[in-house]
């Protein structure tokens, strides 16, 4: 099973994580290194692209909930690129759209932060 | 709970069982997927299933203390698929089965929440002494 994760700067003073391939309870605690990682250096503006993501279960996203409610206590903010419907889905039916700001585009993701 | 599951006369069964470890968990959800792919469910409904037994493989590694194994047993029904996720794990497991309420911006409860929204029928026999088994059934769409 894959996870790929990367990170790279923005605009201003925000960061995008890229993630791809399957999140789920074993690949998980990668992902949440590298949101704690950026949140530790005290990036707290952050998009995360999910589009290249196949599948996501409770514990990823638990831990897009954690990176988000860290951020906030700084005053930031985590907005998602989901163009994948399942991956919407989740989103969806559990609420969580309610509390993460959701783009089909990272360009929108970022203006929306910024 | 030493019984086994009771199926259904007739029903092709698919048992697997798995070490109760992080890292197995994908290939229960493939699996199950593949004996869902069997029947008519769309993809998406697939997909359902899938996630609804990466769920319950996930609260029984996180929960089930001391469970060694995973088994997970399908059955292709007339009406749909009937999945069992049984655990050794002793101690109540009160909080890892109870769902979430939405607008909640916590982490616990999401995945049985997700299982009850995914699922047409979802059923927990806990026992504190010898485990809890999850029977969950997703019914193919008319």
């Amino acid at each position: 099973m894959d996870i790929k994760v990367s990170v790279r700067e923005a605009q201003g003073e925000c960061y995008v994580v890229d993630l791809g391939g399957e999140i789920d309870v074993y690949t998980s605690p990668k992902v949440k290194d590298a949101i704690g990682e950026l949140i530790d250096r005290g990036v707290y503006n952050l998009v995360i692209n999910l589009e290249n993501v196949r599948y996501i279960d409770s514990t990823g996203l638990g831990v897009l909930i954690g990176g988000l409610k860290r951020v906030r206590e700084h005053g930031g903010s985590v907005n998602l690129v989901c163009t994948n419907p399942q991956i919407r889905k989740i989103f969806d039916i559990t609420g969580l759209v309610k509390i993460f700001g959701i783009f089909e585009s990272e360009d929108a993701a970022m203006k929306a932060l910024v | 709970m030493n019984q086994p599951l009771r199926e259904s006369a007739g029903a092709d069964v698919v048992e697997l069982r798995v070490p109760c470890k992080a890292e197995w968990v994908a290939l229960a959800r493939l699996s199950v997927a593949a004996v869902a792919s069997r029947l008519q469910f769309s993809i998406d409904e697939i997909e359902d299933v899938k996630l609804a037994v990466a769920e319950a493989c996930t609260n029984a590694i996180q929960h089930a203390q001391g469970s060694e194994t995973i088994e997970i047993t399908c059955e292709a029904l007339s009406d749909g698929l009937r999945v069992s996720v049984r655990d050794y794990g002793l101690g109540t497991r009160a909080e890892a089965i109870r769902s979430r309420e939405l607008d909640e911006e916590r982490v616990g409860g999401l995945g049985v929440f997700l299982i009850r929204s995914l699922m047409d029928d979802v059923t927990y026999d806990v026992h504190p002494e010898a485990g809890t088994r999850l029977v969950m059934h997703k019914r193919l769409s008319a």
